[in-house]
């Protein structure tokens, strides 16, 4: 069993006098869910369609568990699936002859390919419409046609560019479920986005890159302890209102913590100094506390607050 | 669960350019295209019917060989260049302007693979037509009591040759342009103008036998059904004018229909490996 990865080793990509890319270094390797964050034109889409090959790099290697993408694409690209922008499909195929096309592509055994196609349709709600033409959908049920494409050949490695695009509320809290699930079977996935609090949702770690070349790779609470002098915020949610005596007085005093904001009745933000250890005992504090914690979790303005200093940085 | 990294067998490339076909295939007989082109053909062949029912013309009905020559021999390029444009015209470049590539290149599939099952994909639905248009020409013929001469065969095959060549050179102008509407607008005013203006202009202007046009390779499909052969250099003398006319011998035909299909099957091949997603 090989642990997935992907490398990209001097990466860069230039349209005529355009530096997309510039000598991007990354690797990430593992399973994991990494987000790869940056600006309009910073090199996201550039990089995933590198690794894809629907594009060319102008120097550099992409390597995909080892394997260079150009050079040995149908090895290289055997245990990968990837949705970038919003794909079309043939508009007079179904849902189950397109996907029947990918299983056979990707080499999918015969006897289970109808499971395969009917499980990835269900995870992406389109059951109803697995047999009828794609022609009629919107760009939303076509972008969950790709997804449950990218799902069918059970990759180790997700390459997702803005998955969420072109969905609905609804469609973009089920891919996020969706991310998450796979997260949880092993997968390396990489995924681009613009929106902040999505990667913070669904992600371990996070590449930021802007004018094609990488800012920062590292761990959500890493990157944001980092660029935020050590502290780190986490929003704790609360099932009933809490008296602002005891944010003031109680928990601001609680070890390690460094201020407490009450944003409304029900929920708090807290700013601490230090690691996983400290948040953990946070956590428990608040509890014994009986205050009524339902929801502890980093907070996204943190990773915006660090993206928009790291990003501002640079320009 | 752990990842699954090679569970899967990936066929060979050649059962991938099968499966491309496969699916193509299917989408231009369910597409309003494959309607479009065998309508235009059956109005074709009706017109045909109905003049020759109606006016019984003396040079189609005077011998076998003079009914297909008239009706096969004129009419058939035309239909093989329609099925070009319908099928090869935007193949590629639709593959970049509907971004149907982003659905199938990010598999583990090359590229070429993608471009020949496509090209064969089209090969058949073009086969398709031309033989719908190749019965009914043999039905009308043998309804006016004529035997199918075995130059018709002949025919039949150098036309299916030339279709081969027409959709190179289509998939070829489809791998060049990223827009479907240039590409297809392109190789229009290819086949059915600049051409055909170029070989009139070339043998009766600068004397020179047009041997680098495909239409001119073409030619063998009509001469075939006529007997004896036609002579390859004709000059017709008109006061002080000379007119030269070029019959394309049946090797130099099949050779220039081999070449174009080559040249451009190489190239369209090569284009279509390095033109970009952007």
């Amino acid at each position: 069993m090989t642990t997935p990865s992907i490398e990209a080793v001097h990466l860069s990509k230039k349209y005529g006098s355009f530096l997309a890319l510039s000598d991007l270094n990354l690797k990430i390797e593992g399973t994991k869910c990494v987000g790869f964050l940056g600006p309009n034109g910073a090199g996201k889409t550039t990089t995933l369609k590198i690794f894809t090959d629907l594009i060319r790099s102008s120097s550099g290697q992409a390597l995909i568990n080892g394997i260079n993408v150009h050079t040995h694409k149908r090895q290289a690209l055997t245990s990968v699936a990837s949705l970038i922008e919003t794909p079309e499909i043939y508009p007079s195929l179904t849902p189950r002859e397109a996907l029947t096309m990918i299983c056979e592509i990707r080499g999918v055994q015969k006897d289970e390919r109808n499971n395969r196609i009917e499980a990835a349709v269900k995870e992406v709600h389109m059951e109803e419409w697995i047999d009828k033409r794609v022609g009629k959908f919107s760009k939303g049920m076509k972008q969950r046609i790709s997804i449950a494409s990218a799902l069918l050949s059970d990759p180790s490695i997700l390459l997702l560019d803005e998955p969420t695009t072109g969905l609905d509320p609804r469609g973009m809290s089920e891919v996020r479920d969706i991310v998450k699930s796979l997260k949880g079977k092993q997968r390396l996935i990489f995924m681009s986005s613009h929106i902040l609090s999505e990667v913070s949702e669904v992600c371990d770690e996070v590449a930021m890159i802007d004018h094609g070349k990488l800012v920062v790779y590292d761990t959500i609470s890493n990157v944001t302890s980092r660029f935020s002098g050590g502290e780190n915020v986490v929003e704790v949610g609360l099932q009933r209102q809490v008296d602002p005596s005891i944010v003031s007085k109680r928990i601001s005093n609680l070890p390690g913590v460094v201020s407490a904001e009450q944003k409304d009745g029900k929920n708090i933000n807290i700013r601490f100094s230090g690691g996983l250890d400290v948040q953990e005992r946070l956590l428990s504090d608040l509890v014994h506390m009986n205050i009524g914690v339902v929801s502890f979790k980093p907070s996204s303005s943190e990773l915006e607050d660090v993206y928009l200093k790291l990003i501002k940085d640079t320009l | 669960m752990t990842a699954n990294i090679d569970s899967n067998h990936i066929p060979n490339s050649f059962t991938q350019i099968g499966i491309t076909m496969k699916y193509t295939f299917l989408d231009f007989l369910r597409s309003r295209r494959f309607l479009i082109l065998l309508a235009i053909t059956l109005l074709i062949a009706g017109l045909l019917t109905g003049i020759v029912a109606w006016r019984r013309p003396e040079s189609f009905l005077s011998s076998d060989l003079a009914f297909y020559a008239s009706w096969w021999g004129m009419s058939v390029t035309f239909v093989i260049v329609l099925s070009g444009i319908f099928f090869g015209g935007d193949a590629i470049s639709g593959e970049f302007q509907n971004k149907t590539g982003y659905f199938g290149i990010p598999n583990p599939i090359r590229r070429s693979s993608i471009y020949i099952g496509k090209w064969l994909a089209a090969l058949v639905a073009s086969t398709v037509i031309l033989a719908i248009f190749a019965g009914i020409t043999v039905g009308n013929g043998i309804y006016y009591g004529f035997t199918v001469p075995y130059q018709f065969g002949e025919s039949l095959l150098f036309a299916w040759f030339y279709l081969i060549a027409v959709l190179g050179f289509t998939f070829f102008f489809s791998s060049l342009f990223k827009s479907s509407s240039i590409s297809i607008l392109m190789t229009i005013i290819l086949f059915l103008f600049v051409f055909n203006l170029i070989q009139v202009l070339v043998a009766n202007f600068v004397n020179m036998e047009p041997w680098f046009i495909l239409t001119y390779g073409a030619q063998i499909i009509g001469n075939v059904l006529t007997v004896p052969y036609p002579a390859h250099e004709v000059t017709t003398h008109v006061r002080q004018l000379s007119i030269t006319t070029y019959n394309v011998t049946i090797p130099e035909g099949l050779v220039i229909i081999a070449v174009y299909f080559a040249v451009t099957a190489i190239l369209g091949l090569v284009l279509f490996e390095r033109k970009e997603f952007t």
